[in-house]
């Protein structure tokens, strides 16, 4: 979190009345275990770290005061196990635990057992936790403090006259839901009573072959429903305050993407009146601690109570921007019986703040998880407006049995689109190999025209990416800095070889100025000369006075464009350079004019056809082959098992065919894209 | 006076036209450069002096006497790369198919004598039909003549080929003594008999991409040293290349300043070798993050992957990188792996390259494929390359150095100069496991007391110090500093003098 500093501090005075823990224990790893360590060590407080065998070598173990080993690499077996942290809580006498978010924050049988032991939990009550756990009972709650629930009906319904009775009540569009169902099964959206009649018959038949259960209930239907949550806080003295809220309505398959504080639909009479509501509830449960009560949000801004979430958040960071406050120290000041050093009043929001989780997923893979070594980590620098929460560094594995989250990006800005630049930049200089990252997709997304414009839903990625993220969903769109940044490196590697020993004398190596630039089979003709501190490129009759830092090898491109500063990534292998900006990936070649020439006369290779290959998706040993040579195979069928970081990988057939040959044998190390059956 | 210029004038035209416009077409339409072209694109811009344009052929069967073209079918010369002086010749497919006649051998000839005169390297382009079959035995005599320049000249100075067409029958084994052979994807082809003769004498049906394209000679055969996409990736890879080479024997390697510290330090090779001893990782990030500029130019990166061999820079001064690879078949030694290897090694050595050894080996390959393959034979051939090799040796040992693999990876005993060990290295005869169900096999029904015994052997093994106390290795260094380290070790040795007894020449386990 480097150079990040909270606004408000603490009030010394009223911290020095009263007690503070000594040492604490955080039951939880990765980056929310190392930013609880980050602000304990600021608050003087000394840190236990518990970690799996697995996470020997992580950065939180790394970074804590103590470290106890609890456990075989499941959480089941390590993160999770209420004994094992008990135990180092006794060895090493820690007074107070903050359990960070997963694992066991919301687990009331721990904070229970914690209380049992002794052991202040770094949280909110057990029965908030417990009663807030509950679907049913939470929603009961809300209900009865005041707060909106999505309108429904959850008795049985008798028939199609009742079922359109009731539509009309809630309004139009509602949703008919399988009582006992999930997963899409028996769910029909009706718009109005002829489709709410049809729906119905339809769910409840549906139903009934599904799960064997007939019953249907009827529930508001939200179109374009917008996620946005509001932070609380509360102390063991009864005050609750609201922070304002998050909105985290770009989600992947319910999986939060990007955030942002505030949101950029809310009036402020909405936002007050969730908060009051947020605050209600948190009352009504005698909350204490920092918590979230998430709700939807229609088009007409209506909100509806989702849930509560009695733990800090993972975008608990875009809060803290706006407000200066730390939600770590809160947290543990009221868990020591501190009073919240302010008053609703008090809440002042300043500026804008955007996270963006970086994952070790392949975006042009389905987001199909990675996990492996950190070969290069090069997060961005952070600054007042730039903060990284990560538990990872370079060399650290990004590890098969947790979460695949390599980092957090936050940012602020004075704007919304002052913060969105600096995270789109700040993405650019994000540099990560060894895993698989969606830093590209990241970038793509807060460059979106609907991000821009703060057109938000929890569809809109599923809507704007139907069939997965590609390439082409990034084109750049100044075509013009890639090819001059690309002849000005292309020109240090060319004057790099003219600086060779052993030329003949008199006849040394001189380099030329002009030089042509492939990219997407376009040539671009420039002309190039160093001077001092970079490269002053022509191109298109343009003068672009490029100057950089750059070395041979290093992946970052940091510069100024006539003193615009610019950070491109360049990878370099054989005559290409592979540059990544703003989320785009181009190749591009320098050549001499002649070789530019000469290339009209190479052939355009075809990327061969893979579609009859099954090529293996990721590195790892062939374990299983269950098919051979003249088996016909069927849709679904399963072919192969590949067997990557200990994780068993099945690999099905996609469509019908016929195996023409087996390209690989058990045993076998593939690498990606590697084929291993040809079909017919 | 005028009538000679004017003579001389028309001869260069018609020699620089080759084989005419509509052959020309034909060969680009092939996806292939001309001759002149390749050698353009070869050289730095303007330095081609071209010897020999005026040769022609002297055949007169088979109505030859009416066509001749100036050249005979070869562009022959010298010029620099990047200031340096190589010789050059470039076969013309456009004229009678590139094959090579007695004038044609000659030209070759001329500028390989030459080479060897003055020290520098030969390159070879490659795109010839065969032997000029209206000469006979004159064109077998001329390759012969060519063969015999690649043998003296091998060691004195470096010889590449890069194959840009076909090359075939007698024609390989020119190529095939040279130092490196770089290959063009789809458009270049290597073999003694082409398909034809193979489906007439064994049946097999295959292609002459399938039997000796770039993608087989670099990947199964291991006859190719380099597979290019096409003509113009392949011509600036050898540029970039050469730059790693000396001009001959007696040249130092060429230096090349570099903005990379010496003393940069690397934190995160602390945790490259994994906890787990069966757990592979990847050996070629130790190279990338070593070397100078992370530049490396691989050798053979698709065959025998099990180890890795390539040029890069410390501190500017080129080296040999030899280093098994743990991600494939364990990092074991085997027949391929082996003569991969000792080519390499011999390379680096004839021409006064620093050979920097990275070790992580179990052992040699077990199985029968791998005994009646000779792997005695061709195993001892890295053995015999590493011992043999006078040049400076440097090698870390990052994990495994079992058994006679530990000794033949540029060991101590093989004259090693500077040899060191992370402090993951385990320096045995074999692994725990093994070496404690063969001491203790008695005991092996009782799975309790050998895992015990095991773990026994790990501590006192599987460690750096036994071979520390020895004095095998000179120091145990942290895997970060490890090109603070390689770096200081190269330049105390930069002045190392060696020789071997003299002989006329070891007679190494072919």
């Amino acid at each position: 979190m480097g150079t990040f500093h909270f606004r408000n501090h603490w009030d010394l005075r009223v911290s020095s009345s009263t007690t503070m823990f000594s040492k604490i224990l955080i039951a939880n790893r990765g980056e929310i275990a190392c930013r609880v360590i980050k602000t304990a060590r600021r608050m003087g407080i000394r840190t236990v770290a518990v970690y799996s065998e697995a996470d020997r070598d992580a950065l939180h173990t790394l970074q804590a005061d103590e470290a106890v080993c609890i456990g075989p690499p499941p959480s089941s077996e390590s993160y999770l196990m209420i004994d094992r942290i008990l135990e180092a809580c006794r060895e090493t006498g820690a007074e107070a635990v903050h359990p960070g978010y997963g694992f066991l924050s919301e687990n009331a049988v721990f904070a229970e057992r914690l209380a049992d032991a002794g052991v202040t939990f770094i949280g909110p009550n057990v029965e908030a936790i417990r009663s807030m756990g509950d679907k049913i009972t939470s929603k009961q709650l809300a209900q009865s403090a005041g707060v909106n629930t999505i309108p429904g009906h959850a008795g049985v319904i008798s028939g199609p006259e009742e079922a359109v009775a009731i539509a009309r009540e809630i309004g139009y569009p509602v949703m008919l839901k399988a009582s006992a169902g999930g997963g899409g099964k028996g769910m029909r959206i009706a718009r109005n009573d002829e489709e709410c009649v049809a729906g119905i018959e339809a769910a409840s038949r549906e139903a009934l072959s599904a799960f064997g259960d007939d019953r249907v209930f009827i529930e508001k239907y939200i179109d374009e429903p917008r996620h946005i949550e509001i932070q609380v806080l509360a102390d063991r003295q009864g005050n609750v305050i609201h922070l304002g809220e998050r909105e985290c309505s770009l989600q992947r398959r319910h999986q939060k993407v990007i955030e942002e504080a505030p949101s950029p639909f809310l009036d402020a009479a909405t936002r007050s009146a969730m908060g009051d509501q947020a605050v209600a509830l948190a009352r009504a449960v005698n909350y204490q601690s920092a918590g979230t009560v998430e709700f939807i949000v229609d088009p007409d801004r209506n909100f509806y109570f989702l849930e509560m979430n009695t733990r800090l958040q993972v975008e608990h960071p875009v809060t803290e921007y706006v407000t200066g406050l730390d939600l770590v120290e809160i947290m543990i000041r009221t868990a020591a019986g501190q009073t919240l050093p302010l008053t609703q009043s008090d809440v002042r929001l300043s500026g804008w703040s955007i996270e963006a989780r970086v994952y070790a997923e392949d975006p042009f893979r389905g987001f199909l998880p990675s996990v492996g070594r950190l070969v290069r980590y090069l997060p961005p620098t952070e600054s007042d407006a730039v903060r990284v929460d990560a538990g990872v560094y370079e060399g650290g594995e990004v590890s098969m049995y947790y979460d695949p989250m390599i980092a957090k990006l936050i940012t602020h800005g004075e704007t919304r689109e002052q913060a969105r630049e600096r995270m789109r930049d700040a993405l650019n200089e994000f540099h990560v190999r060894g895993v698989s990252h969606n830093i590209s997709f990241l970038s793509a997304l807060i460059e979106h025209r609907r991000f821009r414009e703060g057109r938000l839903s929890t569809n809109l990625i599923a809507e704007e990416y139907p069939d997965g993220f590609h390439p082409s969903d990034a084109i750049h769109d100044d075509p013009a800095l890639l090819i001059v940044v690309a002849a000005a490196v292309h020109r240090k590697y060319m004057d790099r070889a003219a600086g060779i020993s052993g030329q003949l004398a008199g006849y040394e190596r001189t380099i030329d100025d002009d030089w042509v630039v492939v990219m997407n089979g376009d040539q671009h003709h420039v002309e190039t000369r160093p001077v001092t501190g970079g490269h002053d490129v022509t191109f298109g009759g343009e003068r672009y006075r490029i100057r950089s830092e750059w070395q041979f090898g290093q992946p970052l491109f940091k510069g100024t464009i006539n003193g615009t500063a610019v950070c491109l990534q360049i990878e370099r292998r054989n005559m290409i350079y592979r540059l990544f900006h703003w989320g785009s990936q181009v190749d591009v070649m320098v050549l001499t004019a002649r070789a530019a020439e000469l290339l009209a006369c190479m052939p355009v290779k075809e990327p061969p056809d893979t579609s009859r290959f099954l090529l293996s998706p990721m590195p790892g040993l062939l374990t299983q082959l269950r098919v051979d040579v003249g088996n016909d195979v069927q849709t679904g069928q399963d072919l192969a098992v590949i067997e990557a970081m200990k994780m068993e990988n099945v690999l099905r057939a996609e469509r019908d065919g016929k195996v023409s040959q087996v390209m690989a044998a058990v045993g076998d190390t593939l690498a990606v894209d590697q084929p291993i059956l040809e079909f017919e | 006076m005028q009538d000679i210029v004017r003579e001389l004038e028309k001869k260069r035209a018609a020699a620089e036209l080759g084989g005419g416009p509509q052959r020309i077409e034909a060969q680009h339409k092939k996806g292939k450069l001309t001759a002149r072209e390749r050698i353009e694109l070869l050289l730095d811009p303007g330095t081609f002096e071209e010897w020999d344009m005026f040769v022609e052929h002297r055949c007169v069967d088979f109505g030859m006497d009416q066509q001749s073209i100036p050249g005979d079918g070869v562009v022959t010369g010298y010029g620099t790369v990047n200031g340096r002086v190589v010789f050059v010749f470039s076969q013309d497919f456009t004229v009678f198919g590139g094959s090579l006649s007695e004038a044609h051998a000659e030209k070759i000839c001329k500028i390989m004598d030459h080479a060897i005169k003055v020290g520098a390297p030969v390159i070879g382009l490659n795109d010839s039909g065969g032997a000029r079959i209206q000469e006979g035995v004159a064109s077998l005599g001329g390759y012969a003549d060519v063969f015999q320049r690649n043998v003296l000249a091998s060691g004195v100075v470096p010889q590449i080929s890069l194959i840009m067409g076909p090359c075939a029958g007698g024609a390989v084994y020119s190529p095939a003594m040279t130092d490196f052979i770089f290959m063009v994807k789809d458009s270049s082809y290597m073999f003694v008999t082409g398909p034809d003769v193979v489906k007439t004498v064994t049946h097999e049906e295959v292609t002459h991409e399938e039997l000796g394209g770039a993608v087989t000679h670099s990947t199964v055969s291991g006859v190719a040293d380099r597979a290019f996409e096409n003509d113009v990736e392949a011509l600036a890879m050898l540029r970039r290349f050469i730059n790693y080479l000396p001009a001959n024997n007696r040249e130092p390697p060429p230096h090349r300043p570099t903005p990379d510290s010496a003393d940069r330090v690397e934190p995160s090779l602390d945790t490259l070798v994994p906890d787990s001893a069966t757990k592979p990782y990847d050996m070629k990030e130790l190279i990338l993050k070593t070397v100078d500029d992370t530049d490396f130019f691989e050798i053979q990166p698709e065959h025998a992957k099990n180890i890795i061999v390539g040029f890069g820079r410390m501190e500017g001064y080129p080296v040999g990188i030899v280093a098994n690879q743990p991600m494939v078949l364990a990092g074991c030694l085997d027949i391929k792996s082996s003569i991969k290897a000792a080519r390499f090694v011999r390379f680096c050595d004839a021409f006064g390259i620093p050979i920097l050894t990275f070790v992580d080996v179990p052992g040699f390959l077990p199985g029968t494929a791998q005994e009646y393959g000779g792997i005695i034979k061709h195993g001892s051939k890295l053995l015999y390359a590493y011992a043999e090799a006078t040049v400076p040796k440097i090698t870390l040992i990052t994990r495994k150095a079992y058994g006679g693999a530990y000794d033949v990876m540029a060991s101590k005993h093989l004259r090693g100069d500077v040899n060191v060990a992370w402090p993951s290295a385990e320096i045995a005869v074999m692994g725990p496991k093994g070496a404690v169900e063969i001491i203790f096999r008695k005991e092996l029904d009782d799975p309790e007391r050998i895992a015990e015994l095991t773990e026994d052997y790990r501590v006192k093994f599987a460690n750096p110090f036994i071979a520390g106390r020895r004095g095998f290795i000179d120091d145990v260094i942290m895997p970060r500093t490890t090109r603070k380290r390689i770096c200081r070790s190269l330049a105390m040795l930069r002045n190392k003098r060696l020789e071997n007894p003299w002989r006329k020449h070891g007679n190494i386990p072919l």
